[in-house]
């Protein structure tokens, strides 16, 4: 299977939030530095939870932010960020959130591997612990068996 | 046994739990196809289904979105516990 790109670009480790807007916004950033997105993703994600309540956080501490597929998503790709202090998005299960993983996709099966990767790297119970403790773009890509730059696809696709 | 697994936008939240599902099943050696959809496309996706998959918050708009239907609503705390998702499951079946 192919290893999920993950550049530098699109990691923040310990970032300072106020809410889980400034939470799904400093992911959304992320994806539009590395390229992945364009402003109106990270507008839309916000609006996913603005209208469905916030089921996107899947696991306890753990936010998957993500919205359809459409013209502001350039490739597909994935970011992650973590917080500095962890926000309650109003979850009764599953708040507060520590790590927020940004998804962005082209079509519903176009990203099955990082779908995979996450499902692989979550799997673990303690997994949100040793990714919340990540001081580094190297650690994260570690935690997910990702590479910091694709062969070439991701760029021209 | 067809299972549903739902999220709000079709992708993401959903493959997630379609994958983690898939691992349920095979882990607990039962016979079943997950699918993936979002709230707009489920009550098609879900016609035949004996199971539906989702989160505690979208139950409600997944069950008004169904309408009349024998499929059973499963409420999925925490989208990566294969133990969780694989207990629901027996009990829902069984």
């Amino acid at each position: 299977m192919t290893a999920p790109v993950l550049p530098d670009s699109a990691v923040e480790v310990g970032a300072v939030v106020g809410d889980w807007r400034g939470a799904v916004a400093a992911a959304g950033a992320a994806l539009v530095r590395s390229g992945a997105t364009s402003e109106g993703y990270t507008a839309r994600m916000i609006a996913v939870v603005d209208e469905l309540g916030p089921y996107i956080v899947v696991a306890p501490g753990l936010a998957l932010a993500h919205a359809r597929p459409g013209a502001d998503v350039r490739h597909e790709g994935f970011a992650v960020v973590t917080l500095a202090r962890p926000v309650d998005f109003g979850s009764v299960h599953n708040d507060p959130v520590r790590v927020v993983v940004a998804l962005a996709s082209t079509g519903a099966d176009a990203h099955v591997a990082h779908v995979a990767a996450l499902a692989n790297a979550f799997n673990d119970p303690a997994a949100v612990d040793r990714l919340a403790a990540a001081r580094s773009a190297d650690e994260v890509r570690a935690f997910f068996g990702a590479v910091p730059a694709g062969n070439g696809t991701e760029e021209t696709r | 046994m067809r299972i549903v697994a739902v999220c709000g936008a079709g992708i993401g939240t959903s493959a997630i739990l379609q994958t983690n599902a898939e691992r349920a099943i095979a882990r607990e050696g039962l016979r079943g196809v997950v699918s993936a959809s979002d709230l707009a496309h489920v009550a098609d996706q879900a016609a035949d289904a004996q199971v539906i998959l989702t989160s505690p918050e979208l139950v409600e708009a997944v069950r008004a979105a169904i309408g009349r239907n024998y499929a059973e609503l499963v409420v999925i705390e925490n989208y990566f516990s294969v133990d969780e998702i694989a207990d629901k499951l027996i009990d829902a079946i069984g």
